[in-house]
């Protein structure tokens, strides 16, 4: 079989796999791999950006949150249906991506860190000013009866979780899509020597430009699902630690690799979650919980396994790995 | 696809449930259940911004557990508390509410304190259809915009303690206010009902000044003050309420307008720290006094030396470690509420938890005592909200005394929901 055909194999059991563990799953788990899914997107649309085009950015939480309160705010005030706030959600992140991404990218390195963190900032503060409307960081309950699609309701476990399933899928094969086209391999080439893919005749301001609205437009979707699935909005969500945990998130499972993202924000779900209570027993008095584990598993990361789970699994053994 | 999971996963169990009822293993668990003890879910700020509240929430807790459980527990059965952290954060605190629900299997959820994370987790336990009790004074759950499944029974929100205090500030302090409060939820709740309590007692508020909460220095706001203004009002909540407070003495000098304060600003901070020298003289709302009162009832010396506070409030084995004892009540009474709302509802299980939020709503009044140190308060089951008694005090000779308590009529407001209404 070819590499191509391997990739495609590999990423369609895995969608496969996800499917059959909704019948299997206890109920805690199968709620928890639903939201896990609708974050790995967020990770996904990041990581495009940042393993592929090698742009880190800090301020992915404005797209998340562009999606988040597009979807929202559509929903809360203004009675949209799913699908037409989920749309406007996705809008959102486009239009919000193309006028960063136009700006941003006039920067590289430490300065577009600097940048999208700071337009971040802003949009979180937004979101706080126009409180009349958002309810700043007390955030918007999206009522159940308002989050249906035709017969179905989002709030089941059972929508929610093949609802999460069916975007974190498309995500997943568009993201597979676009790696291995035109863009994705001068993406690649951007991220490894952008002077020379200029000299080649490539239009790298625009290969990036298309990359951050592809990516804002991905994290947006996740955003709008989030509100939709989970029926909160508020502007935690769009806070700072939200542009470093998808960072974290790909840095675990593998940058630069299409199902590493999953990987990641599961692994980081599980230790977050089940490290609680051995930490307070092993440490008593310390609150290491939560927090403490997200900042001891980045540093660790980048001292010792800068290429994640997926990324040395790669180099070592699965060179095909997309 | 996923229905008929479900489906046949209920007939499974309705099939098993069918064949335990007839075995006579079946008396031995309905034994076991009557004795079982009853699961609670402390959601808690162990981390993140709410952290020295949540570290109170969990010793008043504690201390409530082993008062109930001394007692005879909850209709004969114990309660175990189960603690999971929230980060102070709303994704998290959802997380943590399905876990509660579906891993720990817990009877109800209880304890959170942070507006944020209450409307977070909120759609989680509706969903999920548990109890979820908080203890958060925020006007969330008030204002009917969470769910049926949510209720705050043992503390009074920020709506109703602006209201309470009001009067006395227009009739006590001055007519002319200034608002300076944090541009997020905790300060909108005054923002948008200081005002009009005032109006009603014949003052008004000559200017709102909202202070973002990444701002660590104060004093280019100070010039928005009025100058005619004779009360300052402010709600600063965080780590910056010292700078601010320094600044805000610096900027006025010796003189300057009234200060009214809520004590959320300065909650398991030592009043005499240095820096807050400018407060002295100053008013405070406290839902329960942090420092022993002359006229401390029986019930509240006993709630005092159950959480071990001392007379200053703070830990009785440390003096340095304040307590957020205006807060930290509500954890007590709403336990006590809990038990009240149980043995009500006859409750023996999570199949029991719809009985158990409509006991809930059809309680109308707690009285003072043991159970409620704080003092009695009045139960509005339609927007699942509690009113009580609020206090102001004086900061003076390095200490808070009360100078006014408001009744429970007060704070009362005419309700703007009816969760009663919605099903379950």
């Amino acid at each position: 079989m070819t590499d191509a055909g391997k990739a495609w194999m590999l990423h369609v059991a895995l969608i496969a796999a996800l499917f059959a563990l909704h019948f299997v799953l206890p109920a805690y788990h199968h709620g928890v791999l639903a939201r896990v899914m609708v974050l790995a997107v967020f990770a996904m649309g990041y990581n495009l950006l940042f393993g592929y085009a090698g742009l880190l950015s800090l301020g992915h939480a404005m797209f998340f949150g562009a999606g988040l309160y597009g979807a929202g705010l559509a929903a809360y005030h203004l009675g949209w249906s799913v699908s037409a706030a989920f749309s406007a959600g996705i809008l959102a992140g486009i239009s919000l991506s193309l006028a960063v991404g136009v700006l941003a990218l006039r920067t590289t390195g430490v300065a577009f860190m600097i940048v999208t963190m700071m337009f971040a900032q802003a949009f979180y503060l937004a979101t706080l000013h126009f409180n009349a409307w958002t309810r700043g960081d007390e955030g918007l309950v999206l009522q159940t009866a308002s989050r249906t699609l035709g017969s179905l309701s989002l709030a089941d476990p059972a929508t929610r979780y093949l609802a999460a399933l069916a975007l974190f899928s498309l995500v997943l094969l568009l993201t597979l899509a676009v790696v291995r086209s035109r863009l994705g391999r001068v993406l690649v080439a951007i991220r490894e020597n952008e002077p020379r893919t200029i000299m080649l005749g490539y239009d790298t301001f625009a290969a990036k430009l298309a990359a951050t609205v592809l990516s804002g437009a991905i994290c947006a979707a996740a955003g709008a699902a989030y509100a939709l699935l989970f029926g909160y909005v508020g502007s935690t969500l769009v806070s700072v630690q939200y542009s470093i945990l998808p960072l974290l998130w790909v840095l675990m499972g593998g940058a630069a690799t299409t199902i590493g993202p999953l990987i990641g924000t599961l692994l980081m779900y599980y230790l977050v979650d089940l490290s609680g209570g051995p930490l307070d027993r092993l440490l008593p008095g310390w609150h290491l919980t939560y927090l403490g584990v997200v900042g001891v598993a980045l540093v660790l990361l980048i001292l010792f396994f800068p290429k994640g789970i997926l990324g040395t699994v790669r180099g070592r053994w699965l060179r095909w790995l997309p | 696809m996923s229905k008929n999971t479900s489906l046949s996963r209920r007939t499974a169990l309705k099939g098993l449930a069918a064949g335990l009822v007839a075995g006579p293993g079946f008396v031995r668990y309905a034994q076991a259940q009557a004795s079982a003890p009853i699961r609670i879910g402390f959601q808690a700020h162990r981390t993140g911004i709410g952290a020295a509240y949540g570290r109170w929430y969990e010793r008043t807790t504690s201390a409530a557990v082993k008062a109930i459980n001394a007692a005879g527990g909850i209709g004969g059965r114990p309660i175990e508390i189960v603690v999971e952290d929230d980060g102070t954060d709303p994704a998290r605190g959802a997380e943590v509410v399905a876990k509660f629900a579906s891993q720990h299997k817990v009877d109800l959820v209880y304890g959170t304190l942070f507006s944020h994370v209450v409307a977070g987790s909120a759609p989680t336990a509706g969903e999920l259809k548990i109890p979820y009790y908080v203890v958060s004074e925020g006007y969330h759950i008030a204002s009917g915009k969470m769910n049926r499944w949510c209720l705050q029974p043992g503390i009074t929100d920020v709506r109703a303690q602006v209201t309470s205090v009001a009067p006395w500030i227009a009739g006590n302090l001055g007519k002319k206010v200034t608002m300076i409060f944090p541009d997020y939820a905790f300060g909108y709740d005054h923002r948008d009902y200081l005002p009009a309590a005032l109006e009603k007692a014949g003052a008004n508020v000559v200017a709102k000044i909202a202070i973002p909460p990444t701002e660590s220095s104060f004093t280019r706001y100070f010039p928005q003050i009025p100058a005619d203004t004779e009360v300052l009002y402010h709600v600063m909540v965080g780590p910056a309420v010292l700078t601010f407070v320094k600044e805000l003495g610096e900027f006025y000098g010796s003189g300057g307008p009234q200060l009214f304060g809520f004590i959320d600003s300065l909650e398991a901070v030592d009043i005499n720290s240095p820096g807050l020298e400018f407060l002295n003289g100053s008013h405070f709302w406290e839902g329960s006094p942090r420092y022993a009162q002359a006229n401390d009832s029986e019930a509240q010396k006993a709630y005092r030396a159950a959480v071990g506070i001392d007379d200053n409030g703070a830990s009785v084995n440390d003096a340095k470690d304040i307590s957020t004892a205006a807060h930290m009540f509500g954890c007590w009474e709403t336990l006590y509420v809990i038990k009240q709302a149980m043995e009500a509802a006859g409750y023996r299980g999570p199949e029991d938890r719809q009985k158990l939020v409509e006991a809930t709503e059809a309680i109308t009044t707690v009285a003072e005592g043991p159970e409620h140190p704080q003092g009695d308060k009045v139960f509005d089951g339609r927007i699942h909200q509690v009113f009580g008694h609020q206090n102001i005090s004086k900061l003076e000779g390095g200490r808070l005394n009360v100078v006014h308590r408001t009744s429970i009529e007060d704070g009362r407001y005419e309700p703007e929901a009816d969760y009663t209404t919605q099903s379950f």
